[in-house]
């Protein structure tokens, strides 16, 4: 025993150990998130039976078998149901059952010693919706301006041809709405922003007047003819409908534009399936929120999350480096300077949510206030940057991964050998020509790495950006096609916000459950993704000035 | 009994030197005249915080001749050489008194521009250090520094100085690649060719071949044979018989104090100095 003991191998076992502990709690976390999250988008089969407690109705039931548990006996008979004493167990299943608006409850437990024979009906068919969630029926009959167009076998058919062309009507519309009466809104805005600027200033004569008031007209002109072509398709849309049998018999009447897309699980082979599952993933990456986020795609949250993170590396990279570099080869060393790396080095350790506050607080109320009234006080009282934002948002998290990228700037300036600075010297080279032009270039791969641990901090941190500039549903994405096309003030959506937004703040809890698992996986990959990308410049950066020193 | 003798040696040695060192010098006749003087070194005391490294040192360095320092580790050698470009500037504890004439001007003079001094005394090192950039990059960089961005001049000056150091056949073709690639003897060779490539007048070279392969010494040696035709060279080793080889005069260095200064041949035939003669034959050190 004393000879193990000294041999070491306990150290060795020791280490492994935990090394093995924290492999399987990453890979836990990430088949977790990855199962659950990707679970989401497969065609689940569609049951229909019935059930039946003793002493009620029988009932039609038709959804999505969602998971099954096993519970006892006594613990049912205590909630009221009619379980038999002698039972031990009772297994139970959570059903999706859709039809929010029919039923009014998507998720139903039912009790498996009740429920009759299941069974897979082929034409069971289910639409989503763009509102309302998702529908599960059989389709009867397809109606064009209320009368019947199609029925029975040649109905699916027909019916996906239908949708394919609503789809597209829709699409337009959205693009109108979106683009192009978005394009005029904004243009109507700097027609009064700069209107009003005249007028603050002293300067809005009768003929600037006139032309204001021109411009505006064209502007209303152009929007009229938009709002008439909108009004043609919208009416377009509308024309077809379907009806369906729902759970329980009830013919439903569904407008063929409510609906995003329909599917039969119960028809389809495994290779449809697929495709469908990949089509179904790509609509979540690329598609917009709906229904208070828990539906459709998150398209604005990934594209916020990208932008805020590039727009905070812009600002943190050459801070931290500057910062560094005067920390490191020009402050003279002593106790003042000591004082200034340690208060650097341990802002990394104050909680985010105090960034947040001083983000607010200083950013947004000092700093934006006073951009607002310095240039953009036509826009007075509503603000521009005196209100959460992008920038803001940026900036704040600039501010909390700016220790990261000082401490792995000055270690990557503090590992370059001080033989190459005196090569550089001594050819009469300058302190600042060496720095400039050997020193920094050598270090550039540390200032990779500190920017890579900045990305993986800053794209995870949520609760900083609640107070300076992410919210719920952003009407607009920060990029668009309207000059400066970069809009720093608008306020973005964020994957991790989006995250504590669908699991918490969402009504439907048990839908949002598979989206925040979703959503999580795809931070994750973002993140990775961003790493990755630094990653990769810093090897090749790496190759670049590679020295014997490495 | 050796050990009793360098000790004592070692004390007659630290106390009132001076003048006995400067009596060993007038016996050699050493006579380098006024005109062939390149650098000079009056009364030149150095102190890293409290330690005194260099004390007293006088000596003169022959244009366009090889002056090499010998002598045990830590004796101040490298630091004298280092006085010479004034790289101990970059040493906070470092202070110095006393003068370094280069062509008739102190060069610790106020108002010298240190970064002009250092082009015109190049420095090469004992561990090559070439930088983190291409071979021609590497050579360019000095001109650059110089503000020379005309191609036709870098791309002459380029393969001038990788001709003087003989290197020029074995990386004509790979000009454009990292330096890093080179072996440590052609790195060297590089970095002697950056020295060369603003033409210094003084070539300062600290052990440049201690790191490298016997092969690689030699064609050190060779080039520093070369190049003193052109330049003014001062070389640090530990290698006597390298002093001997390559030098016109020697200066053998112990304590911070010049002990001896003369023509190599004296030195290593007929040392005036019992010390030098010791450390010569290899009894000390």
């Amino acid at each position: 025993m004393k000879e193990w003991w000294k041999s070491g191998s306990p150290w060795v076992w020791l280490n492994g150990g935990a090394v093995t502990v924290s492999m399987i709690m990453v890979f836990g976390l990430l088949l977790l998130i990855l199962v659950r999250g990707f679970g989401h988008f497969w065609p689940h089969e569609v049951v229909q039976t019935y059930y039946e407690v003793p002493g009620t109705d029988r009932v039609e039931v038709v959804g999505e078998l969602r998971r099954s548990e096993t519970l006892t006996g006594q613990s049912m008979r205590e909630a009221g149901a009619p379980i038999p004493e002698d039972q031990m167990v009772v297994t139970r299943h959570l059903f999706k059952l859709g039809n929010r608006d029919v039923t009014g409850r998507d998720f139903t437990y039912f009790i498996d010693d009740f429920l009759g024979e299941w069974r897979y009906p082929r034409d069971m068919t289910v639409l989503e919706r763009r509102e309302w969630g998702d529908f599960y029926g059989q389709p009867l009959r397809l109606l064009e301006a209320g009368r019947t167009v199609a029925e029975g076998a040649d109905l699916w058919a027909e019916f996906r041809a239908r949708l394919a062309r609503s789809n597209r009507l829709y699409d337009e519309i959205r693009q109108i709405e979106r683009g192009d009466i978005g394009n005029i809104n904004f243009r109507m805005e700097r027609v009064r922003l700069d209107q009003r600027r005249a007028e603050l200033r002293g300067t809005l004569t009768p003929e600037l007047e006139r032309q204001f008031a021109e411009r505006r007209a064209a502007l209303d002109a152009e929007y009229a003819v938009l709002q008439e072509r909108l009004d043609t398709l919208i009416e377009e849309a509308r024309r077809d409908s379907i009806v369906m049998r729902a759970a329980g018999g009830q013919e439903v009447t569904i407008r063929l534009d409510r609906i995003v897309k329909a599917w039969q699980p119960n028809d389809m082979s495994v290779f449809a399936k697929v495709r469908f599952y990949i089509g179904d993933f790509f609509d979540f990456i690329f598609g917009y929120p709906r229904e208070a986020n828990t539906e459709g795609g998150i398209f604005p949250a990934i594209f916020g999350t990208v932008t805020m993170v590039l727009v905070m590396s812009i600002i943190v990279t050459p801070f931290g480096v500057l910062a560094a570099i005067y920390l490191r080869e020009y402050a003279r060393q002593g106790p003042l300077l000591r004082t200034i790396r340690i208060s650097v080095y341990n802002l990394a350790g104050v909680p985010s949510i105090v960034f947040g506050v001083f983000g607010l607080g200083f950013f947004v109320y000092v700093m934006g206030g006073a951009i607002d009234r310095t240039f953009y006080p036509e826009a007075l009282p509503a603000p521009t940057f005196g209100t959460p934002g992008l920038f803001w948002a940026s900036l704040t998290l600039a501010l909390l991964t700016l220790p990261v990228v000082i401490v792995s700037t000055e270690e990557g300036l503090a590992r370059i050998p001080s033989t190459i600075r005196q090569g550089s010297l001594a050819l009469g080279a300058t302190k600042g020509e060496t720095l400039w032009k050997v020193v920094v270039p050598l270090a550039t791969p540390a200032m990779m790495t500190g920017l890579i641990l900045a990305i993986a901090r800053a794209a995870g941190e949520v609760a900083p950006l609640m107070l300076v500039g992410v919210v719920k549903l952003a009407p607009t994405l920060p990029i668009d096609g309207n000059f400066p096309f970069v809009h720093l003030e608008r306020k973005i959506m964020h994957l991790g916000f989006h995250i504590y937004d669908v699991g918490f703040q969402s009504p439907h809890a048990e839908a949002a459950e598979a989206l925040v698992y979703a959503t999580a996986l795809i931070l994750v990959l973002l993140i990775v993704m961003l790493n990755l990308t630094a990653i990769t410049i810093r090897n090749h950066l790496r190759e670049k000035y590679r020295s014997e020193s490495d | 009994m050796d050990g009793t003798d360098t000790m004592s040696q070692q004390t007659t040695l630290t106390h009132g030197m001076g003048d006995k060192l400067f009596e060993g010098m007038n016996r050699t006749k050493l006579d380098i005249a006024r005109e062939d003087i390149c650098v000079e070194v009056k009364d030149l005391n150095l102190y890293y915080g409290q330690d005194h490294a260099l004390k007293n040192v006088t000596m003169q360095i022959a244009r366009h001749r090889v002056t090499a320092f010998i002598g045990p580790s830590g004796c101040g050698k490298s630091t004298l050489l280092r006085c010479f470009n004034r790289m101990n500037d970059l040493i906070d504890i470092c202070r110095i008194n006393g003068e370094i004439m280069l062509d008739g001007s102190n060069i610790y003079d106020r108002g010298v521009d240190v970064a002009e001094l250092r082009r015109r005394v190049g420095m090469v090192f004992q561990k090559p250090n070439p930088f983190p950039k291409s071979i021609y990059e590497n050579i360019a960089y000095g001109l650059r520094l110089q503000g020379v961005k005309d191609r036709k001049v870098l791309d002459e000056v380029v393969e001038r100085a990788l001709k003087r150091a003989a290197l020029w056949d074995e990386v004509k073709d790979r000009l454009n690649e990292n330096a890093f690639g080179l072996s440590g003897g052609q790195q060297q060779r590089l970095v002697i060719a950056r020295a060369i490539a603003i033409e210094p007048e003084v070539l300062l070279l600290d052990e440049p071949a201690s790191a490298l392969d016997p092969i690689s010494t030699a064609k050190i040696e060779e080039l520093i044979y070369e190049l003193k035709d052109q330049y003014t060279i001062a070389i640090v080793t530990h290698n006597m018989q390298q002093a001997a080889r390559v030098s016109d005069y020697t200066a053998y260095m112990y304590m911070g104090e010049l002990i001896e200064f003369d023509d190599t041949l004296s030195i290593f035939t007929n040392p005036a100095r019992k010390a030098t003669e010791d450390y010569i034959t290899g009894r000390y050190g």
